[in-house]
């Protein structure tokens, strides 16, 4: 992420260079255990909107000007030096929580979509919203155990995939695997980046 | 009948004070535009002068950006949710005493070395 130059006035401390990632995929892909097993887990709440299913429930009364209310995020840092920084964001998957995705997306480096053979139409959601940002991203097969194991061929023709969105199988429990997803998202933006440069 | 020391609220019964009485029941900042998650805020050597506008989630704040922090490490750090802390950071950068660097959404053209180095980084951890 390129910064603006600091304001005047500030610190004498350099501004560190941080690097958003988000990591999306359907309910149960294995976000939470993907961005926990990389990166050191930090506590992050945020607003949620009430919608129209829950307001009958939340007594408005007095307090019509209320529109939210907090929920907790999967957040994570990686900190490769103390000035370069990776926050990792998982991308809450139920449609309640699409109004934060645009945040999120915002200046994002790129997205891994998580994928659950079991269940890959939860994650096409995410796939249509970031080819249709524009954002870069990559699927990540999460391998649990006793799923069928597909041959990655067989997953792209599922998902319809477009030949150069970068497909791999990793398991999100483990912190070597995870970090192999990362560094692909990461070389995919990159070869992205250096084509039309 | 609970002994009166019992009777305190404990965690489970979430904060004391609630998050937005915090900020007074504002929801967003006046006439800034949102801060990005990952604006920089870094502490001005200003002295806070008019103390009695400043709580002490203020004074809270001044202290954890002495050394340049994201917004979403100072809302994790102080865990209040983010809007809250949006507020709380417009609130000092109204007094000078904080500045804020946001992120300009450029298309990572000049930052091909930095990305390699991410890269490499990565594999080292």
């Amino acid at each position: 992420m390129v910064y603006a130059g600091s304001e005047e006035g500030g610190g004498l401390a350099r501004s560190p260079f941080a690097i958003k990632i988000l990591v999306a995929g359907g309910f149960g892909a294995g976000k939470t255990t993907l961005v926990g097993s990389v990166s050191e887990i930090r506590p992050l709440r945020t607003e949620e909107q009430l919608t129209a299913p829950s307001v009958p429930v939340d007594p408005l009364e007095g307090v019509e000007h209320k529109t939210t209310t907090t929920v907790a995020m999967d957040f994570g840092r990686i900190t490769l030096r103390e000035d370069l920084l990776i926050y990792l964001f998982g991308t809450p998957g139920q449609e309640r929580f699409w109004f934060m995705w645009d945040e999120l997306a915002h200046g994002a480096l790129g997205a891994i979509v998580l994928a659950d053979t079991r269940r890959l139409t939860d994650s096409f959601p995410a796939v249509d919203y970031f080819e249709q940002r524009g954002v870069p991203f990559i699927v990540a097969v999460n391998c649990f155990d006793g799923a069928h194991r597909f041959a990655i061929g067989d997953i792209r023709t599922a998902m319809d995939l477009d030949d150069h969105v970068p497909m791999i199988l990793c398991d999100a429990r483990r912190r070597s695997s995870s970090k192999e997803v990362l560094i692909a998202l990461v070389e995919h933006a990159v070869r992205l980046v250096s084509a039309v440069a | 009948m609970p002994a009166p020391e019992d009777s305190w609220p404990d965690e489970a019964a979430g904060p004391v004070v609630r998050p937005y009485a915090v900020i007074r029941g504002r929801t967003r900042p006046r006439g800034e535009p949102n801060l990005d998650l990952l604006a920089i805020i870094t502490r001005t050597w200003r002295v806070p002068s008019d103390l009695w506008t400043l709580d002490p989630e203020h004074f809270s704040l001044l202290r954890l950006c002495i050394k340049p922090t994201s917004l979403v490490d100072l809302a994790s750090d102080l865990d209040l949710p983010l809007g809250v802390v949006r507020i709380l950071v417009a609130d000092l950068r109204e007094h000078g005493l904080v500045t804020v660097n946001q992120p300009t959404m450029s298309a990572w053209q000049d930052d091909l070395p930095i990305l390699r180095e991410v890269i490499n980084g990565l594999r080292r951890l």
